[in-house]
Formats: C-alpha cells, structure tokens, sequence
C-alpha cells in the first residue's frame, strides 16, 4: 500500500505506455492505431517530468526580485518535454494524412484486407 | 492532496480503457483527448505550469481538430 | 490468440518495471546539472524563466532542429494530399448571425492573447510554441465559424519562410560578432524582471511563435481544403 501511494503518478504514466502499446498490438482499423500513438506519446511526456520532481519543489521561475533559489524542481526535463509534444503533433498529423491517401486508394481502413492486396 | 491525485489518475485510466471498446471513432476521439487534458492538470500539480500550457492548447485542441478532419474524409465507424 | 499473447507480454514487461523502479525513488534530487542551470541561470542570459533560458540559451541546437522537424511535417502533408482535387464552389450553408458575429468578434481577442504570451516568454510561463499554437486555433475558429472565408495563403507562407529565417540568420551573426560560437547572446542583457531583457532571447521566441502559427494553420488549411 505505501509502494501504490508514493509511486502514484508512476504507476499512471506506465499504465498509459501499456494501453497504447495494447491499442498498436492489437486493433485493426488504421485510425486506432494512430489515436494510440498519441496516447503513447502522452505516457511518455508524463513519466519524463514526474522523474524530474523534487519533494516540496517549487516552478524554476524567478517571478519576484526578492525570491531566492531554495529548493526548485529540475528545469532540464520541462525543456525536453516541451520540445517532445511539438514533435507529437507533427507526427500525427503526417500519419493522418497518410491514411486519407490510403482510403482513398484502397477504399477500406483495415489493416488485414490491405496486408492482402498484391497491388 | 494524495486522495485528489489518486481519483485525477484513476479517471485518466478509465478514459484511455474506454478508447479501446468504442466502436465510433468519434467517441475514441473524445476519450483520447480527455486523456490529454486530465494531463495537463497532473502537469501542473508536478511545478511545471510551462508544459502544462504546452499540452492543454496542443494536445487538447489542435489534435482534436486534425482527427475531426480526417475522420470526416474516411469511414466513421469501425468496419 | 493475439490479444492474448500481447497481453502476456506486456505483463512481463510490467514485472520487469515495477523491479527497475525500485532504483529511481519518486521526489529524491537525481542530476547535477540542473542546480548549475539554476544557480547560475540569472546572471549568464538575464532571463527569469528558467526554462526559457535552458531551451533558448543552453540548449538551443535542439532547438533548431526541432523547428526543421515542424518544418518538415508540414511540406510532408502538403506533398502526400497535393494531388487531390480542390473542394469546388459548392453552395456552402451560412451559419446562423450570432455565431458569425462572435466569431468576427474574438477573433482579434484571441490573436492578441497568442501574441502576448510569446513576446513576455522569458519572464512569465510561456513562449513561442504555445502562442503559436494559440493563434493557430485562433484561425481555425474561423474557419468553423465563417464558413467559406478563406486565408491567404501567400501571406502565411511568407510569415513561416521569415520566421524560420530570423532565427537562422540571429545564429549566424553571433558566429561572427560575439562570443564566436553558434547563437551566441550578444545582445547586452538588460536588467532582470524588464521587458527588454535577456539578450536575443525575446527576438528568437517572436520568430518562432510566428512560425509556429503560421505552420498549423498551413496544416489545418491544406486538410480542410482537399476534399
């Protein structure tokens, strides 16, 4: 029980890795398989910024002059993840638009009747 | 604080289940994209408020909307 | 049968997890290199956003390339979708007044929201991507709102080319002026907590909101366009 409570927002970021590897593995319209991406995507960002968490930590950001650099959580993983979501999206949208391009050639969405065809 | 977090994580997890059984990929649209907002807040309970506006206005919105579009050229339903 | 040989392998990744995650402990300091940033982060750039400083100052080849992976994904999609045909003139049913007249009427709202989140980046959360991605849903409620309105695509494809442009050219004069490397911050910094402080970062984050918007608004245009 105290392993479930202090590990908390691990134990979310690794369930959201395994339900969009289960949603890639598994389902066979072409759509799904990119909104798991997606969610595989999220999974990631949120495992990579609980690492980055410092107990009782605060936002590395020096709003007032008279603040002091106490105890402030590690700024280098925010950085990395910022640039990771634009990453996301760019993805997603390219894999899109190549499914538009595939329905409109073979005119169905599944995965198994286009593994078939033999152009 | 403990109990707010751990009903914020259960939820996230139910909506992510919940994109695997819809039939309407309309309705798995909307779950993912749940996902990404309920993200968002547990970015910011984790001190970084610059990341958690960076998912809420990309994840949230725009990803939405390219799904709509492209949904709307294809098929609706799954098979 | 798939379902359950995926499932049987994903719990034996699980195992092998929750045995890995006993080494990383949640909320214990693990890097050093983070305090350097924070220590001496203030005096080196003059920003007050930490972050901002790290993704501008300290690590900004990365960032480079991740304005040509952006950059990429846009000429992909506008390349794969080019050979359909353009959606023709059909009659297009207007929306009701009131949703035409709200959407005219945010419109310039939220612009000016996008704009100011970029152009105060290194003082406040923020910066160039999220403003960019503001005002590219700024774009997209009019599309959805004032059916049949179309964007100039000359105009958005001159604002991306000088956005990307500024940033290469700001790198290239702190090769030769200044410090003699890369996107080097020659400009002097001011003092900290002012608007015009900081360097070069505020003149980088401008040029990247602005393309940045730019782009997703190309994406949503060139998939709403084909039919």
């Amino acid at each position: 029980m105290e392993f479930l409570t202090d590990n908390i927002y691990y134990i979310g970021a690794f369930g959201l890795i395994f339900i969009g590897l289960f949603i890639i593995l598994v389902k066979h319209n072409l759509i799904k398989v990119i909104i798991g991406l997606g969610i595989l995507d999220t999974g990631i960002n949120l495992f990579l910024i609980a690492i980055g968490y410092i107990n009782n930590g605060t936002a590395p950001i020096f709003s007032k002059p008279g603040l002091e650099a106490g105890n402030m959580v590690d700024p280098v993983p925010q950085a990395l993840v910022l640039t990771s979501i634009v990453i996301g999206v760019a993805i997603l949208a390219l894999a899109l638009s190549l499914a538009i391009r595939l329905y409109k050639h073979y005119g169905s969405l599944d995965l198994r009747k286009i593994k078939e065809q033999r152009w | 604080m403990i109990i707010i977090v751990s009903l914020l994580v259960v939820i996230m997890l139910t909506a992510a289940v919940s994109a695997i059984f819809f039939k309407d990929l309309l309705n798995a649209v909307i779950a993912a994209c749940m996902v990404s907002l309920i993200a968002s807040v547990l970015f910011y309970l984790l001190q970084a408020p610059d990341v958690a506006m960076a998912e809420a206005s990309i994840g949230a919105a725009l990803v939405a909307a390219i799904f709509i579009i492209a949904i709307s050229k294809t098929k609706r339903h799954e098979e | 049968m798939k379902k359950i040989i995926s499932l049987i392998l994903l719990f034996i990744i699980c195992l092998g997890i929750i045995f890995c995650l006993q080494k990383i402990p949640f909320g214990a300091a693990k890097t050093k290199v983070g305090n350097y940033y924070i220590d001496n982060g203030r005096e080196e750039t003059g920003a007050a956003n930490i972050v901002t400083s790290v993704v501008l100052n300290y690590r900004g080849f990365d960032t480079l390339g991740e304005v040509t992976i952006l950059f990429l994904a846009a000429m992909g999609l506008g390349t794969v979708l080019a050979t359909l045909q353009k959606k023709d003139k059909r009659q297009i049913e207007q929306a009701s007044l009131i949703l035409k007249t709200g959407c005219r009427f945010l419109f310039p709202l939220i612009l000016l929201f996008g704009a100011y989140i970029f152009f105060h980046g290194h003082l406040t959360p923020g910066g160039g991507f999220q403003g960019g991605a503001i005002i590219a849903s700024a774009f997209l409620l009019v599309y959805l709102g004032c059916r049949g309105r179309k964007i100039n695509e000359t105009g958005s494809k001159l604002t991306e080319s000088i956005g990307g442009l500024v940033f290469l050219i700001m790198g290239l004069i702190g090769l030769t002026l200044g410090g003699h490397y890369f996107l080097s911050n020659f400009i002097p910094k001011g003092e900290i907590n002012t608007l015009f402080s900081a360097g070069i970062i505020p003149i980088i984050y401008i040029a990247i909101g602005l393309k940045v918007g730019s782009e997703l608004t190309g994406i949503i245009d060139n998939l709403m366009e084909k039919s």
